[in-house]
């Protein structure tokens, strides 16, 4: 698989925060028993004007304005959501425009729960390595839903990364890739649904933690590494414990993990959340710094990644776009009053 | 009436079991009775399974031709009879399997009770155990089971001077016992301040002081006594069992802090077995909500009416206390299957007075009761056991 990697990348956090004592306490909840129990202080809120398709071109503008590639040159674009905000009609066509890569391109919408997104990583990995485009881009992103009241109202947030994948000019080598899929109904949304439902406790261990576990050992005894080998390690995060759990369970340690654990501060970007998770790590790395990377989808599925980061990460000029760490400290706060009618939580006739 | 044995015990591990079916559960428990009694499949005279709501938890009726089927009984032709009565449905049914056998018209019987409630959400099980209580007069209300064992509490604190802290030191005495049993939900220790400071569900209840909703099965081998030698020599004997009624509506009592259908069971039980509440060396009580268990030591004549919560703040109810009281962890941490529950108390009891329950053995137990409550008291099943 050698030869493949991620030529650029570019994230987008929407600026708003509500922080979860301020849901608890408007559902009669104790703060600290929620905060110390899902391991979310705060979570990223979409404003009224923000949605897919507005942080998608947002990633995706800048992943193009840190490297030097003719957006001509991607020929695939591909945006994974569980929140496009068409039903019918691509989110990727908005972006193709926005950052000047049209007409000639392939484009279309992935959904795999949260893990969407890296599912367009391996698919434009295929695209390159095949020769049939130049470069590719994946993008994650989500205004994830939940239900007023539901426990997933404290996680679920907005947020997103656009990665170029390419043969040429490559930061970071993807090494191997690898997958492991089951039906496992554990969180759905049903057509015309608004908000989605989950199986509570089972979205655990038959889910997220069989998937990754299973398929971090498949993709390290494939790749014949261990943990240790890892500087970094990146998981998806519907909350802030499942990630840690699942790293200890695997052999990795916090300090491997932290760098890529956004969850605590800007909440569960669900398309968006191992990827920005990666974009954060992308931001630190060094040449020579080796990284694991494990998505989860409900339904389910996880995505895994081993990358290095090779000496174009110098030249890459990460300036020319926010780093994942200011656009998590460019922040406003707003009350859950604010937060019902911004996620269009009120009703009337 | 010939004499009854308890000549085998099987039990399921108790919690959410998703990779475990209704009918596995019942199959697991039951193979494992049969094969702790030394019968074979040949000698079983007949079936009878509790099972509250299969209809609603898993869509399935016709339970006792299902439980036949999936043992491997259908074939043979074996009877099977599913006995309902709400969280009761598994005491009764071994007390429909103990007269069969009593009378004359079976030698041996299995007892099987068996409820899968994790395949649906919380809210719905919720709703599904609420079918227990008077739908016209309870359930359309929008009253649920933690409503019900809520207003007894606070009626109970009210009258008796009852505190919450001794309410809440059932969950950690009971949880306490969870540990040293391998087929509970909960093996951890619970202190007092997480009971208190668990999220509340309806006051004083807490999340703490609420049995789980669990997946599980027990099942039981019954043989007459004259016959159970041929099979083992490790028989447990039925002496006493008991039934009774009440209204099905709380408003219906005299007294919602007295559940009149265990003090008639417990009485009739007590006669029939010609022992008396001093007598017994441990229970297994219905602790679906904290407030239940200190209801069912008083009702049941262990400690007098109101002294219930005192009893358990002062350690008379615990392992080495005066009168141990779910030994096995109770519904509160074992689980509470709800047809299983019945079934799965005189399993714990067979153990204790076979003196095989490890580390939660109750020292010199001779003779153990079971107490097992349908819904908000509206019935209630009391068997007693005696070791040989």
């Amino acid at each position: 698989m050698k030869g493949t990697g991620i030529v650029s990348y570019g994230a987008s956090i929407p600026r708003l925060r509500i922080k979860s004592s301020d849901i608890a306490k408007a559902w009669g909840k104790d703060p600290d028993t929620i905060i110390g129990g899902l391991g979310i202080i705060e979570k990223s809120v979409p404003s009224l004007d923000q949605d897919v398709a507005t942080i998608s071109v947002e990633a995706a503008r800048a992943a193009i304005d840190r490297c030097n590639i003719n957006p001509k040159d991607i020929g695939a674009i591909y945006v994974g959501s569980e929140s496009h905000p068409y039903a019918v009609k691509p989110t990727g066509t908005i972006v193709a425009e926005a950052i000047g890569s049209t007409p000639i391109i392939m484009v279309a919408d992935y959904e795999f729960a949260c893990k969407a997104g890296t599912a367009a990583i391996q698919t434009c990995m295929a695209l390159v390595k095949s020769d049939m485009v130049k470069y590719g881009m994946a993008i994650g992103a989500d205004t994830s839903q939940a239900a007023p009241g539901d426990v997933l109202e404290y996680a679920a947030s907005a947020g997103g990364a656009a990665f170029i994948i390419g043969k040429e000019k490559i930061i970071a080598d993807i090494n191997n890739t690898c997958s492991y899929t089951t039906d496992t109904p554990d969180f759905w949304r049903r057509e015309g649904r608004k908000y989605p439902a989950h199986g509570g406790r089972f979205t655990g261990t038959p889910a997220y933690f069989r998937h990754i576990s299973n398929n971090a050992k498949n993709l390290m005894e494939s790749s014949n590494t261990k943990p240790e080998d890892y500087n970094f390690a990146v998981f998806h995060q519907p909350n802030g414990k499942f990630p840690i759990r699942v790293a200890k369970m695997l052999g990795f340690t916090f300090e491997q993990v932290k760098q890529g654990l956004l969850c605590p501060i800007i909440g569960n970007t669900y398309s968006g959340s191992s990827m920005l998770g990666l974009a954060s790590v992308l931001d630190v790395a060094k040449p020579g710094d080796r990284v694991f990377v494990a998505s989860y989808g409900s339904g389910a599925g996880s995505d895994a990644f081993d990358i290095t980061i090779n000496n174009n990460i110098k030249s890459l000029k990460k300036s020319n776009a926010s780093l994942v760490s200011q656009l998590i400290d460019e922040k406003e706060y707003i009350d859950y009053a604010t937060y019902t009618k911004y996620r269009d939580l009120l009703y009337w006739e | 009436m010939r004499d009854v044995v308890v000549i085998g015990v099987g039990i399921t591990k108790f919690g959410e079991l998703w990779n475990k079916s209704f009918r596995q559960l019942i199959a697991d428990a039951g193979a494992q009775a049969i094969i702790d009694s030394g019968i074979s499949g040949s000698e079983i005279d007949a079936l009878y399974v509790g099972s509250m709501s299969a209809g609603r938890f898993i869509g399935q009726e016709h339970i006792g031709a299902l439980v036949a089927d999936c043992s491997g009984f259908s074939l043979m032709h074996i009877p099977s009879i599913r006995v309902e009565s709400a969280c009761a449905s598994g005491g009764l049914a071994f007390r429909q399997g103990f007269f069969s056998v009593a009378s004359g018209m079976n030698d041996v019987v299995v007892i099987g009770g068996v409820e899968k409630m994790t395949d649906v959400v919380g809210t719905e099980a919720t709703d599904i155990l609420a079918t227990g209580l008077d739908q016209e007069w309870e359930a359309f209300f929008g009253v649920t089971f933690p409503g019900i064992y809520a207003m007894i509490a606070t009626k109970h604190m009210h009258d008796y001077g009852t505190t919450r802290e001794q309410i809440a030191q059932v969950a950690v005495k009971n949880h306490a016992n969870g540990v040293l049993n391998p087929y509970a939900q909960f093996k951890k220790e619970m202190k007092l301040e997480n009971i208190l400071k668990a999220p509340m569900v309806a006051y004083p209840l807490g999340l703490l002081d609420c049995s789980p909703v669990s997946d599980g099965a027990a099942a039981l081998i019954l043989c007459a006594a004259e016959k159970a030698n041929k099979y083992t020599d490790k028989s447990v004997k039925i002496i006493g069992s008991g039934q009774a009624s009440d209204t099905l509506p709380l408003h219906g009592r005299k007294d919602i802090c007295t559940f009149e259908s265990t003090v008639y069971a417990s009485k009739k039980a007590y006669q029939h077995a010609n022992v008396r509440p001093n007598d017994i060396d441990v229970a297994e009580v219905h602790d679906c909500f904290t407030i239940a268990e200190i209801l069912a030591i008083e009702d049941l004549g262990f400690v007098k009416k109101g002294k219930g919560g005192k009893a358990v703040d002062d350690k008379i109810t615990t392992l080495d206390g005066q009168i141990p009281i779910n030994p096995s962890g109770g519904l509160k941490a074992k689980g509470h299957p709800v047809g299983a529950t019945g079934v799965a108390q005189i399993a714990e009891i067979v153990l204790q007075l076979r003196g095989e329950a490890d580390k939660r053995q109750i020292k010199d137990a001779k003779i153990g009761l079971t107490h097992n409550v349908g819904a908000g008291g509206a019935s209630c099943v009391v068997n007693i056991l005696e070791a040989m």
